[in-house]
């Protein structure tokens, strides 16, 4: 009899043991992960003065679209916190978005290697950090539905675990491009 | 990986019974034909697992990325995506200067794995489809696949090396006298099973190869979440392949689609099936439209399928 108690209270402390160091192993590689996206959009920011500065010249007539990516990089730099970062980041890539589609205008542009390249280093970068988001979003969903499944969540709720928070997609950037075809007369 | 070593253990205890009358009183002490099959096999892995890849990728005559080619750089920042996307560690990356399209990946663990990918493929494809490959084969790594196909041939080769001296084994008289005295009901099956060691060793390991084929497809769909992408990548492969000269027996199933065939588009049976190193390339494209959602296109890979 005694040695049943003493195989549960053994179990149990397994099972404690395990859970709490699966939940911090997975807090450590959510941070890991968020630093990761940091340090991608640091590289964004380094690269954006290069492509206005190099654009500039040719872009004559869209000082506007490029004094606002100056601006929401400048508003995204500043950012603090998960969700903060991720409003001013959707706000730069709409922006960004927009230089990359009047680009399509200047054929001078599209010609020109410098442009080309840091184009490449543009896309990568967006690249890295959409990528880097998915899998950040995806050690999220885990740790959160780690915490939060019987019998596992009195475990989180004793041990002051909290979920995290999600980087999430602007709903604008969601949304379907629509294309107005109807001719107007 | 355990169904290798019990069936390298069992071809290894047969012969030490055939040949050597281990396991009965009169008997050698040691299984001796076991032990050293299994000390070969040790060192030879020890071989495969310290310098496996630095062979594979010279004999294939891998080269490191120039960073000055527009194209060198795009695969580079590909492969950076692709190992952010699956939250491992960058591989080393090569490309080899020939036109058959192909891509592999080789190492033992996440640190010193490689990736190598053909100019062949980095013309044909385009960055989404790139991509697609790519991702592909950062699931072998992520899955831990690479390692385990290098043991395989390993194994493989030592099995055959077993048989072989059983082969020989089986013309000397002195074991035909041995042979005299057992009972022929145990030892012709176990003789059989001998002769046919590397035949099956080779169906293992070519079945376990196709199932990581289908996994790692998978989860480059999952890395990507876009396996059109990869779906795209295959059929261009397919209807642009040629036979990879470099590539062996040894290493086809370290690559994306079979290397050795001049058309990778198979045919179906399920004779030709069992020996393949990698399961047929239609299945493959519909599997992933499957998990795309795309109708139109899953329903014309059944078609090409079926036909």
């Amino acid at each position: 009899m005694i040695f049943v108690i003493w195989g549960i209270i053994f179990a149990l402390g397994i099972w404690i043991i395990s859970t709490y160091n699966g939940l911090t192993s997975l807090r450590w590689r959510i941070q890991n992960a968020w630093r990761q996206i940091d340090v991608q959009l640091k590289r964004r920011y380094d690269l954006i003065p290069n492509l206005i500065e190099t654009v500039k010249g040719y872009m004559q007539y869209e000082q506007d679209t490029l004094q606002k990516v100056i601006e929401a990089r400048s508003q995204a730099m500043t950012s603090k916190g998960v969700k903060e970062a991720a409003e001013a980041e959707n706000a730069l890539n709409q922006s960004l978005g927009k230089i990359f589609a009047l680009m399509e205008n200047y054929p001078e542009l599209r010609a020109n290697k410098n442009v080309l390249d840091l184009q490449e280093e543009l896309t990568t970068t967006e690249n890295q950090i959409a990528f880097s988001r998915q899998y950040y979003n995806d050690l999220v969903t885990q740790y959160n539905t780690k915490q939060q499944v019987f019998p596992a969540n009195m475990l989180a709720g004793f041990f002051g675990f909290k979920p995290s928070e999600f980087f999430e997609v602007a709903e604008a950037e969601k949304a379907l491009p629509r294309v107005n075809l109807s001719l107007s007369r | 990986m355990i169904v290798f070593i019990l069936f390298f253990l069992l071809v290894g205890a047969v012969i030490d019974y055939v040949y050597f009358d281990a396991f009965t009183s009169a008997g050698p002490v040691l299984p001796i034909a076991t032990i050293v099959s299994l000390g070969f096999a040790a060192f030879a892995t020890l071989i495969a697992y310290y310098g496996g890849s630095d062979i594979i990728l010279s004999s294939l005559g891998a080269e490191k990325l120039n960073l000055q080619i527009p194209e060198h750089r795009e695969l580079h920042n590909v492969v950076t995506e692709m190992a952010l996307a699956s939250g491992s560690t960058m591989p080393r990356v090569y490309v080899i200067f020939d036109p058959a399209p192909n891509a592999l990946a080789t190492g033992t663990n996440e640190k010193n794995a490689a990736i190598c990918v053909t100019t062949g493929l980095l013309t044909l494809l385009d960055r989404e489809e790139t991509q697609g490959v790519v991702a592909h084969e950062i699931s072998h790594i992520r899955n831990e696949d690479i390692l385990l196909m290098t043991l395989v041939s390993i194994l493989l080769g030592g099995i055959a090396i077993l048989a072989d001296w059983g082969h020989r084994g089986f013309y000397s008289s002195r074991t035909g006298r041995r042979l005299s005295n057992k009972n022929p009901l145990i030892f012709i099956p176990l003789l059989i099973l001998i002769a046919l060691s590397p035949l099956v060793a080779r169906l293992l390991a070519m079945a376990v190869s196709r199932q990581r084929e289908y996994l790692a497809d998978a989860t480059a769909a999952q890395y990507t979440r876009n396996p059109a992408g990869v779906a795209q990548a295959l059929e261009k492969i397919r209807d642009a392949a040629m036979p990879f000269h470099k590539a062996t027996r040894g290493t086809a199933h370290l690559f994306f689609v079979n290397p050795l065939r001049r058309s990778v588009n198979e045919s179906d049976s399920k004779l030709a099936d069992l020996l393949a190193s990698h399961p047929p390339i239609a299945r493959r494209i519909r599997l992933l439209y499957q998990m795309a959602g795309i109708a139109q296109r899953f329903m014309e890979a059944s078609q090409a399928l079926a036909r």
